[in-house]
């Protein structure tokens, strides 16, 4: 799925690379802990978190994570932003929570990333 | 005998959270530029933003050594700082002794040392309680990603 239709069902903002949305994502994975990502996300997946923080951005750098959806709202601080920008990596912010984020885009037939 | 192809060391400051993870992205950065395998380097980059995660959250200062041959990707990471009282617990999925602090910055869930270990080929660790704890992980450039 492109990530400009995860976009559209998710109802994003787009805060970074909005020329990059035509990049394909096969795999999801959320969490708020770090870690997690790091141990099981598969390169190239999307991440889906509500730490917007500087280090969600390094992090998912480091785990090789193609785009990032923050969400309830939440927006990363300048710092995550310049970083995500200097990193290539697309940053997007729906309302929705992590259930119904995580729960649409399965409907939608991505796959687990972990 | 393995010829030594690279090696540098960095410092890393404890508590300075907003340069925590530089040390990481520039091996990456290093490593992206040579003729090595994509999951070797996702495994060694994971292994030095960990450790420097830790040093940057529990010690006072350390040092991240990256040393590559053409044999292997060698990281020894050394602190000055608490120490762990027991590594076989420290190295236990899930345990942790993190500060809500930690936790809210998306860390110390208890996966820092096991994500090191798991994706190293050899690990090696030792702690002194009050002096400060020394990793030494290394992965095999003939190993999978």
């Amino acid at each position: 799925m492109k990530l400009a239709e995860i976009r559209d069902i998710l109802k994003c903002e787009v805060l970074t690379g909005a020329t990059a949305l035509s990049i394909e994502i096969e795999t999801v994975v959320a969490s708020d802990g770090m870690s997690e990502i790091l141990a099981f996300a598969r390169p190239g997946a999307l991440m889906i978190t509500g730490l917007t923080n500087v280090h969600s951005v390094r992090t998912a750098d480091i785990a090789n994570v193609r785009a990032i959806v923050y969400i309830r709202g939440k927006r990363p601080d300048k710092k995550a932003i310049k970083l995500a920008r200097e990193s290539e990596i697309p940053v997007l912010a729906t309302r929705l929570g992590m259930f119904d984020a995580c729960g649409i885009l399965r409907e939608k037939g991505l796959k687990g990333g972990m | 005998m393995a010829e030594e192809l690279l090696r540098k060391t960095y410092q890393v400051r404890g508590r300075d959270f907003d340069k925590a993870g530089e040390t990481a992205t520039e091996i990456k950065q290093i490593l992206k530029g040579l003729d090595i395998d994509a999951g070797l380097i996702h495994r060694a980059v994971v292994i030095a933003f960990e450790a420097e995660m830790n040093v940057v959250m529990y010690a006072s200062e350390g040092t991240i050594t990256f040393v590559l041959s053409d044999e292997e990707i060698r990281l020894e990471i050394a602190d000055k700082g608490p120490g762990i009282e027991d590594i076989e617990m420290a190295l236990t999925e899930g345990f942790s002794t993190a500060t809500d602090e930690m936790r809210e910055m998306g860390f110390g869930f208890g996966m820092g040392l096991p994500n090191i270990r798991k994706n190293s080929d050899e690990f090696d660790i030792a702690s002194q309680v009050g002096v400060g704890t020394t990793v030494s992980a290394v992965i095999g450039l003939d190993s999978s990603g």
